[in-house]
């Protein structure tokens, strides 16, 4: 049946077909889909795992052990599964690994715009990189082959526009692969330096075969036309350039994007009178072509930074853009906001209140940085908030440790906040750390974590209780607050903050997204009592506005919180 | 020729359900089709745009400026940011509903005046309908997408209204359908 999919979806309906067992991940805008996706499928053993480090040494094992598997991540969970991923090239696979890894140009989502293709150049594995739904589906299979065949995990390349594109896809049916039985070999698998040593020359034979591979294999594909022009392209920039070009250039449209082919590249050229490399971020394919020798147009007038599109590939290239017209005002932005009733807003309130040096991290609580509240001064990566504020306390000493604090979610906290405040409690800092709890990790859209006491499915699983864990790293201070309580908010970091011990304040409420988060009626504004004094605005509820001098509150998105009651001095707003 | 059709609005809106609702019909109309959305932090009230894309054969999943046919808006500023986005024979189909952004919030800046007017006099044809009150009238203030939908419907001749309520019928759960094909109807008025 052909359906419509995300390319996402695709990416694991290819999973389903191929046969994959075992799925292991981190959630991950743009790349959370394909495992969500996955877990419909019952014939697929399918779990989050607390960060991408571990979720790759779960599809690792799951290989090594005879099943085909499949971790998946964001570019920059790439990064946190760095270690296993340079290692389990040496040692290779038993049956098919494929990792998947979405970059966000444009960081739609994201803290960086990293290309992930480096990886694949680095650690020396096979890459390969859909255009379109279709592909990722059928691209899934190819890659499982290419792992088994060439003994090596696979990298797939999403990027946001193919990940979160809808495009059709007709489904096929799910193959069991030939059993791989589990073969002890040391030599194989020990990657200790003297087995190591010895796979080092095989991963570099592997890239040599790869590389013949790349000359003849249907995932690289010529499509001549007109031969003034030639572009060499990838992934989504090879729709944009199709729009922009059709017939009327030649296109080498490459699906494997490491390794590289070398005949096939330098064939192309010498059929075309001009060469162009079409590719988003770094210059990777452009710098293999200048390798090869040839003269090459690409970073010299396309950006490095940002996501391309039909219309900025056609105005670089000298093509016609379609006229437009812009209204002649400046009309006020939207950026995104934390939405009525997040439980993050009353405590981001004490923090501005208390003019606290807020060390922060990844969520949607970093939106804790933007105005009006603006009280969050740096967010670096995951788990960071923990270590910083851990080294800026030793740096600062006495004036830091009373008025610095860090901020990190539950899903955070279970990813790689741990080891930091391990390290709060090893070494001693007199660091003041708030869990923000909402039992869920909200922003790429409610996955369950080992917090919440759910598994993938929503079926009961493990609960990691935070209050033990913190009080067993050796804390001595763990406090609970409710961040709808803004007094007893306040209470409890002002004594934190001047007790000389690190403490643990867990800031514990659901996301008010979540379904089984019961709401209040709305406040209503008593328009006698409301002076205008805007107290209430200070929490930038969206929720809340000023029409003539006087508060308004939006029924529609009003969930009864009540914090922004806690700050009207004159009892203008009220329950129903 | 492939048609461009642009969807924004402020995130929660409903917007999927719209675009998911064209992307189904349209495919089963026979046209190669792509929607394209984005998804995690622009999510959270911030202006949000889908791209749906449909004819013999699409290439990319995205719209660029004065590219697209429609721009159907579930709010007045967001058709005015996208504006530069329409064709010059373009339509807009607008919710006159005012959602108030964080900066007229907080008050650091004024929700711009006479926004159809404006656009109007730069040759946009827009088609500005209070979706809200129909939504409503329909029986749910989050039936606005349907609505819409409604409204669009109507600059397709070469797809009869039957298709489109089945595609309501195909996209929507049962309990909502009857709720959504009373907002649909008011809608395309």
């Amino acid at each position: 049946m052909k359906r419509l999919m995300l390319g996402n979806q695709a990416f694991a309906r290819g999973l389903y077909e191929a046969g994959c067992s075992v799925v292991s991940s981190y959630p991950g805008t743009p790349s959370t889909e394909v495992t969500e996706e996955a877990a419909k499928y019952d014939e697929i053993y399918c779990e989050w795992a607390p960060n991408e480090k571990v979720a790759m040494e779960v599809a690792f094992g799951a290989c090594l052990a005879g099943k085909r598997s499949f971790c998946g991540m964001k570019h920059v969970g790439l990064n946190v599964a760095a270690d296993p991923l340079f290692t389990c090239s040496y040692t290779g696979v038993n049956a098919g690994m494929i990792i998947c890894v979405a970059d966000d140009p444009g960081m739609h989502s994201s803290q960086n715009e990293q290309d992930s293709r480096h990886y694949a150049m680095a650690a020396k594995v096979p890459m390969l990189e859909p255009a379109d739904s279709a592909e990722a589906r059928d691209f899934v299979k190819k890659a499982y082959e290419i792992s088994e065949t060439f003994d090596t995990p696979v990298i797939m390349k999403m990027c946001t526009r193919v990940a979160h594109s809808q495009s059709v896809v007709e489904e096929q049916e799910r193959v069991l692969p030939e059993k791989k039985p589990y073969v002890k070999n040391i030599a194989k698998y020990v990657m200790m330096p003297g087995n190591a040593i010895r796979r080092h020359p095989f991963v570099e034979e592997r890239t040599r075969k790869l590389i013949e591979f790349a000359e003849t294999t249907d995932l690289n594909r010529v499509e001549m036309g007109d031969t003034k022009l030639g572009i060499i392209t990838s992934s989504t920039s090879y729709q944009y350039v199709k729009e922009v070009f059709g017939e009327n250039a030649s296109i080498l449209k490459l699906g494997m994007i490491h390794p590289l082919p070398e005949k096939l590249i330098l064939d192309f050229a010498a059929k075309v009178d001009k060469l162009v490399i079409v590719e988003e971020l770094d210059p990777v394919i452009e710098e293999h072509c200048k390798v090869l020798g040839l003269t090459v147009t690409g970073k010299d007038v396309l950006p490095l930074e940002g996501e391309f599109s039909q219309n900025l590939i056609a105005e670089k290239l000298g093509v016609e853009v379609p006229a437009s017209k812009k209204l002649d005002e400046n009309l006020p932005g939207r950026p995104p906001v934390m939405c009525a009733g997040c439980p993050h807003r009353g405590l981001f309130f004490t923090l501005a209140k208390n003019k606290c040096t807020v060390l922060g991290d990844i969520g949607c609580y970093t939106l804790g940085a933007v105005a009006p509240l603006n009280a969050m001064e740096m967010t670096l990566c995951m788990g960071a908030s923990i270590s910083s504020l851990h080294g800026f306390n030793k740096a600062l000493g006495e004036e830091s440790e009373g008025k610095t604090v860090a901020v990190i979610g539950d899903s955070t906290f279970m990813h790689s906040g741990m080891t930091g405040l391990a390290n709060v409690a090893y070494n001693q800092s007199n660091s003041t750390v708030i869990i923000l709890d909402n039992s869920i990790t909200g922003m790429t859209g409610h996955q369950q974590n080992p917090t919440t006491g759910y598994n993938i499915k929503g079926d009961p699983a493990g609960k990691i209780d935070l209050e033990a864990l913190c009080k067993a790293m050796g804390f001595e201070r763990v406090r609970v607050v409710d961040p709808y309580d803004l007094a007893q908010c306040d209470a409890v970091l002002k004594e934190e903050l001047a007790v000389a011990a690190p403490s643990v304040i867990i800031s514990r409420r659901p996301c008010a997204l979540l379904k089984y988060v019961k709401h209040e009626k709305p406040l209503k504004v008593v328009c006698e009592n409301c002076v205008g004094c805007k107290s209430c605005m200070r929490l930038g509820c969206p929720a809340i506005s000023v029409k003539d001098g006087k508060a308004v509150i939006d029924t529609t998105l009003c969930v009864g919180c009540g914090v922004c009651k806690q700050l009207c001095k004159f009892n203008a707003l009220q329950n129903r | 020729m492939t048609k461009n059709i642009m969807i924004v609005g402020v995130g929660g809106q409903g917007s999927l359900l719209a675009s998911k609702l064209l992307g189904h019909l349209l495919l089963t109309e026979g046209y190669d089709v792509k929607v394209s959305e984005v998804h995690g932090m622009s999510q959270r009230g911030g202006s949000v745009v889908t791209y749906v894309r449909f004819g013999e054969k699409v290439y990319s999943p995205i719209i660029d400026k004065g590219q697209a046919d429609f721009i159907v808006s579930f709010e007045k500023l967001e058709a005015a940011r996208y504006l530069e986005f329409l064709k010059a024979d373009g339509r807009i189909v607008v919710n006159t509903q005012e959602i108030d952004p964080m900066p007229v919030i907080t008050g650091a800046a004024q929700y711009p005046a006479d926004l159809v007017a404006k656009m109007e006099a730069l040759g946009a044809k827009v088609d500005a309908m209070d979706c809200l009150s129909l939504a409503e009238q329909a029986g749910s203030s989050k039936a606005v997408n349907i609505v819409l939908m409604g409204r669009l419907s109507r600059y397709f001749d070469e797809i009869p209204v039957e298709k489109w309520q089945k595609a309501i019928e195909d996209c929507v759960p049962a309990k909502f359908l009857e709720l959504n094909q009373k907002a649909f109807l008011l809608g395309r008025g």
